[in-house]
């Protein structure tokens, strides 16, 4: 065959060329549309009897201009009051099993002379991290997502997604944005890979960096436990859930708002273009399965996740063991990395071991937490977490208050997205430029929004 | 029609949409559809795979696929993005276009909701502009019932040209008769005679000309008047996938001779 640089199929475009008229396409595309609606009238009859159309009236509340948020931020309000006040029982059943489990694990190394050094490791290091991980993550992950799963299955969110939409279009982004982000809530690493059903790259790309402003189930144990020690700990005891729950749902609407400035300033500056427009259909109500619920929210994504936490949880847990019992001089590794943090740490309002622990929780956000606590103990492995009131003690004990507790969270919520997600954003923009992009951008961002409320703070002179 | 080339539909199942039959004797079943009309539902009970099925829109964005035996023969069913259009506005379109097109399925489903016909009927009515081999599925019939919707089911597929099955996707009713339509597909015993869209005489004076030029270069592999149709609207970049498709076989006929 020839290598003619005009191919046949150019003579055809050519010819096309020259008769085309804009015209054409919209008078094709409307004669598909007449002939669906002539058949579709000619063998339809409608006789609806019904006297209350219930479905139409509950999508005026849910997705009015006025009740529309309320009732959204209601239930979202709700699902974290159930999560909190559910998860306190079996978390403190988990962990006083998986301590008690642990003095015969000891005795079992002291039995057998093992070094200590292996003991360390092993078990101050793996299974006291794993310990808390399970005990912490398993309960609320539990609770939090077959009630998550069932509003998906009501579908709601597409009324979520529907009520956000707007905002999204005022952003300069894609309505669908909303759902991508919706998504991130469970994994942002889920939610980067959603970002796929959006079309134009440039909203794609915004959907994608920002996507790590809501916090994903890795950070919503930090929320909740947080918010109920420092937060929750302010009123008396019977309001506490309640003002905790109000807190994550503020922390919450923290992230979509800077998720919108965010996704502003980056359509007006390095990603400028215009939103493109889309239909979001509202999917009829539908009855929730209830047993596929259940197997979807506890086997794919509760097990699924905690797996994830347990397998980077482990070795991370050995690493933070090591470098909190090899000294260097008379001083741990950790103590000297923390030092070196520690006046830029105290000017976000934290502290040197924070900036710390979510640098070695890169791997996943699920272990910053404790990954922290095991560094602020003294021998260099985390304590027995008998309560939250321990951890509570351990965090006055070093240094922390209100504002740490806050900054701790927001830091938590804006920061860096975890390694999968970061692998993941890589992947699917197929460049490193945007990973590493969002990394910066991300932390920037935490590291702004908390340096700002520390010299508030100091300024009004509350600590 | 010109849908009948294996090896380029084969080829191109495999590179792009990462498709591969076991064996000849499987026959692969395209399965389109807007978006939350229980095409995923419809593909769980057929293959039998518990996929996540998520109640909101653009959630198979990639092809899911997977395998179901029926009377002995052997199924490949490809759930395709949910599309309110093929004329590939969006990535999800395309895609689904691109499959039904070139991917070269033995046959194609389109599941419609039946609570809102007409708008379901565009793209049905699209896929039967590219192929023949077209099912009709008419699924969430106990929702139409019970919005007091009634269809006559008689006079669509008359209308149609094809099978159109009543379906409640998520109870699995009509699944069984949808295979039973299916196996006398495999059987040669369905008489597909699809309602095709008339366009304007001068439209269609224009795409015959282009069908003329077009049929000496691709009529063994395409339909000529639905790629003449696409060129018309405006869509360009269809050429180049046909590009790419005709240069690898230009280069199989080479080794031929």
């Amino acid at each position: 065959m020839s290598n003619n640089s005009k191919t046949p199929l150019d003579d055809v475009l050519e010819f096309i060329h020259s008769k085309k008229d804009k015209s054409i396409g919209d008078s094709i595309v409307s004669t598909i549309y007449q002939n669906a609606e002539t058949i579709s009238k000619s063998v339809t009859t409608v006789d609806d009897k019904r006297k209350v159309k219930w479905d139409e009236k509950i999508d005026n509340i849910l997705t009015s201009k006025i009740t529309g948020y309320p009732i959204m931020l209601l239930l979202l309000g709700i699902i974290f009051w159930i999560t909190i006040e559910g998860a306190n029982y079996p978390s403190q059943l988990l962990s006083d099993f998986f301590f008690s489990l642990e003095d015969k694990i000891t005795g079992i190394f002291n039995y057998m002379n093992a070094p200590d050094w292996l003991h360390g490791i092993l078990v101050l290091g793996i299974y006291r991290t794993l310990g808390w991980v399970v005990s912490v993550m398993l309960p609320p992950m539990a609770i939090f997502f077959p009630m998550f799963t069932l509003l998906e299955d009501l579908g709601y969110l597409p009324r979520v997604a529907f009520n956000l939409d707007n905002m999204f279009r005022k952003s300069g982004t894609h309505g669908k944005q909303a759902l991508t982000m919706s998504m991130g809530f469970g994994c942002n690493a889920a939610g980067v890979i959603a970002c796929r059903i959006i079309d134009s790259p440039r909203e794609r790309l915004i959907a994608i960096i920002t996507n790590n402003f809501v916090p994903c189930n890795g950070r919503f144990p930090i929320l909740i436990s947080l918010s109920m020690i420092f937060i929750g700990g302010i009123v008396a005891s019977q309001y506490s859930s309640l003002l905790a729950s109000l807190s994550i749902v503020f922390m919450v609407l923290i992230g979509i708002y800077v998720t919108l400035i965010v996704s502003k300033i980056l359509s007006k500056t390095i990603l400028k273009g215009v939103p493109s427009s889309f239909t979001l259909e509202l999917p009829p109500y539908r009855k929730p399965q209830i047993g596929s619920i259940l197997v979807r929210s506890l086997l794919d994504r509760t097990i699924f996740v905690l797996g994830r936490a347990v397998i980077v949880a482990a070795p991370a847990g050995a690493v933070t063991w090591l470098v909190a019992n090899i000294t260097i001089g008379d001083v741990s590794i950790l103590n000297h990395v923390a030092g070196f943090l520690n006046p830029f740490g105290e000017l976000l309002g934290l502290d040197g071991f924070i900036l710390m622990a979510f640098i070695l929780g890169l791997p996943a956000n699920e272990i910053v937490l404790p990954i922290l606590i095991m560094s602020y103990m003294s021998k260099g492995a985390m304590l027995e977490l008998e309560s939250l009131d321990s951890l509570k003690n351990l965090l006055l004990n070093n240094g922390w208050n209100i504002i740490t507790a806050i900054n701790f969270m927001l830091f938590s919520l804006l920061h860096f997205p975890c390694a999968t997600t970061l692998l993941t954003i890589r992947k699917e923009t197929n460049s490193t430029k945007w990973a590493l992009f969002t990394f910066l951008l991300t932390t920037s961002v935490a590291i702004i929004v908390t340096f700002i409320i520390n010299s508030l703070a100091n300024l009004i002179g509350i600590f | 029609m010109g849908l009948t080339s294996q090896s380029s539909g084969l080829s191109l199942l495999k590179a792009k949409f990462n498709i591969q039959r076991k064996s000849e004797s499987q026959i692969v079943i395209a399965l389109a559809g807007n978006p939350n009309t229980g095409k995923s539902t419809l593909f769980n009970h057929l293959t039998g795979l518990n996929q996540h099925t998520g109640n909101w829109p653009g959630k198979t964005v990639a092809n899911a696929q997977g395998t179901f035996t029926y009377k002995d023969k052997e199924f490949l069913l490809v759930d395709l993005p949910g599309t309110y259009s093929i004329l590939a506005s969006s990535v999800e379109e395309e895609v689904a276009r691109d499959f039904i097109c070139f991917g070269n399925p033995n046959l194609t489903i389109v599941i419609t909701d039946a609570t809102c016909l007409e708008r379901n009927l565009n793209l049905a009515l699209q896929v039967m502009e590219i192929t023949d081999n077209v099912i009709v599925c008419l699924n969430l019939m106990d929702e139409a019932e019970r919005k007091g919707i009634y269809i006559d089911l008689k006079k669509l597929q008359e209308f149609l040209g094809v099978p159109v099955i009543p379906t409640v996707a998520k109870d699995g009713k009509g699944v069984d008769e949808l295979l039973e339509v299916i196996h006398q597909f495999t059987e040669n015993k369905l008489e597909l005679k699809p309602y095709k869209v008339k366009y304007e005489e001068s439209i269609e004076t224009l795409v015959t000309q282009i069908e003329e030029k077009l049929t000496p270069i691709i009529s063994d592999i395409f339909n000529t008047r639905w790629i003449g149709l696409r060129l018309l609207d405006g869509d360009e970049k269809i050429l180049s996938t046909i590009n790419s498709i005709i240069n690898d076989s230009y280069e199989g006929g080479i080794d031929d001779e």
